[in-house]
C-alpha cells in the first residue's frame, strides 16, 4: 500500500480503532476493495478519454474534409413558416393550413388515447387505457387541488386544455412535424378564452363584488390604492403573459434544436457534438413539452380560484 | 441610410432586452432552490407543495417573457 486511496485509509484506521486484532484483515480487505475502485476508476477514465478522443477525431476531420458550401443549410425559423395544405399563396381565415392539419391530428391523437383507448372500460385497464385514467385523475387531482370543491365544475374545461396542449406538444417533436403551440395565434386563443370566460364567470358569480380582487384587503390601508393599481395591471397582462409563455418555450427550444442541426449540417458525416447536444436538447424539450402543458392548465386553475373566491 | 440606423437600433435593443431573461432564470432558480432545501427538511410535505412550486414558477417567468415579448417587438414589428 504506497498510496492507499482516501477512502481506503479511512476505513483502515476506522478498523484500527475499532480493534488492534483485526487490523490485518481490515487492511486487506481494504486492499482488495482499492483495487476494484482502482480497477474501475481507470476502466472508466479510459472510457471517456476514448470518447472524447473519437470526438476531437471526428470533428477535426469533419473540419479539414468538409465543402465549401454544404447542401444542408438549414434555418432554424423556417420551420415556423405557416404554409397553406394545397397550395397557393392567399390566406383568409378558413384556410386549412399546415397549422390546422396538425392541430387535427393532435385532436385525434387525444380522442385515440381518451375515447378509443378507454373504450373496452375493463376493470382491470389494458396499458392504453390506464394512460387515459392516470392523465384523468391527474388533471383531477390539480383541478381539485388548486381551483377547491366549487372549481370541480369546471374541470372539463382545464382538461380539454392540458390534453391538446400535451398533444400538441408532443407531436411537434416528431420531426418534420409542425409545432401548433409554438403560434401565438392558437396560444392566445386559449389564453383568452380562459381570460374573457374567467372574467365573465367572476362578473356572474360576484356581482360588484368581483371587484373587490383589485382590493387587498390585508394590506394597511394607505397602500391599498397602490396595490389596485398594480393588481389592475397584472389581471389584463394575464393573457399576454398566460400565451407568450408557451409559444416563447416551444419556439425557443424547437429553434435550439433547428441551430444544433445547423451546425450539424455544417459539419457533415463527422458531426458527433451537434448530434449529442441535439439528443440532449431534445431529452429537455420532452421535458419542457410536458411542464408547459402542466403550467398552463395550473394557472388556469388559478384564475379560476380567483374569480371564485375574489377576495384576498 | 436612416433606415439602416433605425434597424441597427432595434437589433441592438433586441439584444439588450433579451438580457431580461436572466432575470427570470434567477428568479426560477430561487424559487425551485428554496423549494428543495424546504423539501428536504421536511419530505413528507414536499408533495403537496409542487403546484405551488409551478405556480411560483410562472409568475416569476412571467416577467421575463415580457423581455422576451420586447425583443420579438423590436425585430419584427418596428
Amino acid at each position: 500500500m504506497h498510496r492507499p486511496e482516501p477512502a481506503g485509509k479511512m476505513a483502515t484506521m476506522a478498523a484500527e480503532v475499532a480493534g488492534q486484532g483485526d487490523t490485518k484483515m481490515a487492511e486487506a480487505a481494504s486492499g482488495k476493495q482499492e483495487a476494484e475502485a482502482k480497477q474501475e476508476q481507470g476502466r472508466f477514465s479510459l472510457t471517456s478519454l476514448a470518447l472524447i478522443a473519437i470526438i476531437l477525431v471526428m470533428f477535426f476531420v469533419s473540419y479539414f474534409t468538409k465543402t465549401e458550401v454544404s447542401g444542408l443549410q438549414i434555418h432554424p425559423m423556417k420551420q415556423f413558416v405557416v404554409k397553406p395544405l394545397f397550395g397557393g399563396k392567399e390566406f383568409s381565415f378558413y384556410t386549412p393550413t399546415i397549422v390546422t392539419l396538425w392541430m387535427g391530428l393532435a385532436i385525434l391523437a387525444v380522442v385515440g388515447l381518451l375515447v378509443l383507448g378507454t373504450r373496452g372500460r375493463a376493470i382491470v385497464p389494458n396499458r392504453v387505457q390506464s394512460v387515459a385514467e392516470l392523465l384523468y385523475g391527474f388533471v383531477y387531482k390539480m383541478v381539485e387541488d388548486v381551483s377547491g370543491k366549487d372549481g370541480v365544475k369546471y374541470f372539463p374545461h382545464v382538461m380539454t386544455l392540458f390534453i391538446f396542449i400535451l398533444a400538441a406538444n408532443f407531436l411537434g417533436l416528431i420531426p418534420y412535424s409542425y409545432t401548433t403551440t409554438s403560434q401565438l395565434a392558437v396560444t392566445a386563443t386559449m389564453a383568452l378564452l380562459v381570460f374573457f370566460g374567467v372574467t365573465l364567470l367572476g362578473l356572474y358569480k360576484h356581482g360588484f363584488g368581483f371587484l373587490k380582487i383589485f382590493w387587498v384587503s390585508q394590506a394597511p390601508l394607505a397602500l391599498r390604492p397602490v396595490l389596485a393599481i398594480i393588481e389592475v395591471i397584472s389581471y389584463f397582462v394575464r393573457p399576454v403573459s398566460h400565451s407568450i409563455r408557451l409559444m416563447g418555450n416551444m419556439m425557443a427550444g424547437h429553434a435550439v434544436i433547428k441551430v444544433f442541426a445547423g451546425f450539424a449540417g455544417v459539419m457533415g458525416l463527422g458531426a458527433v457534438a451537434p448530434i449529442l447536444a441535439i439528443t440532449a436538447v431534445f431529452a429537455l424539450e420532452t421535458l419542457v413539452a410536458f411542464i408547459q402543458a402542466y403550467v398552463f392548465a395550473i394557472l388556469t386553475c388559478v384564475y379560476l380560484r380567483d374569480a371564485l373566491h375574489p377576495g384576498h | 441610410m436612416e433606415g439602416d440606423i433605425v434597424q441597427m437600433g432595434a437589433y441592438i435593443g433586441a439584444g439588450m432586452a433579451s438580457t431580461g431573461m436572466g432575470g427570470a432564470a434567477v428568479g426560477v432558480g430561487l424559487v425551485v432552490g428554496n423549494y428543495i432545501s424546504g423539501a428536504l427538511r421536511n419530505p413528507s410535505a414536499a408533495a403537496g407543495q409542487t403546484a405551488t412550486m409551478f405556480i411560483g414558477i410562472a409568475f416569476a417567468e412571467a416577467l421575463g417573457i415580457f423581455s422576451f415579448l420586447v425583443a420579438l417587438l423590436l425585430m419584427f414589428a418596428v
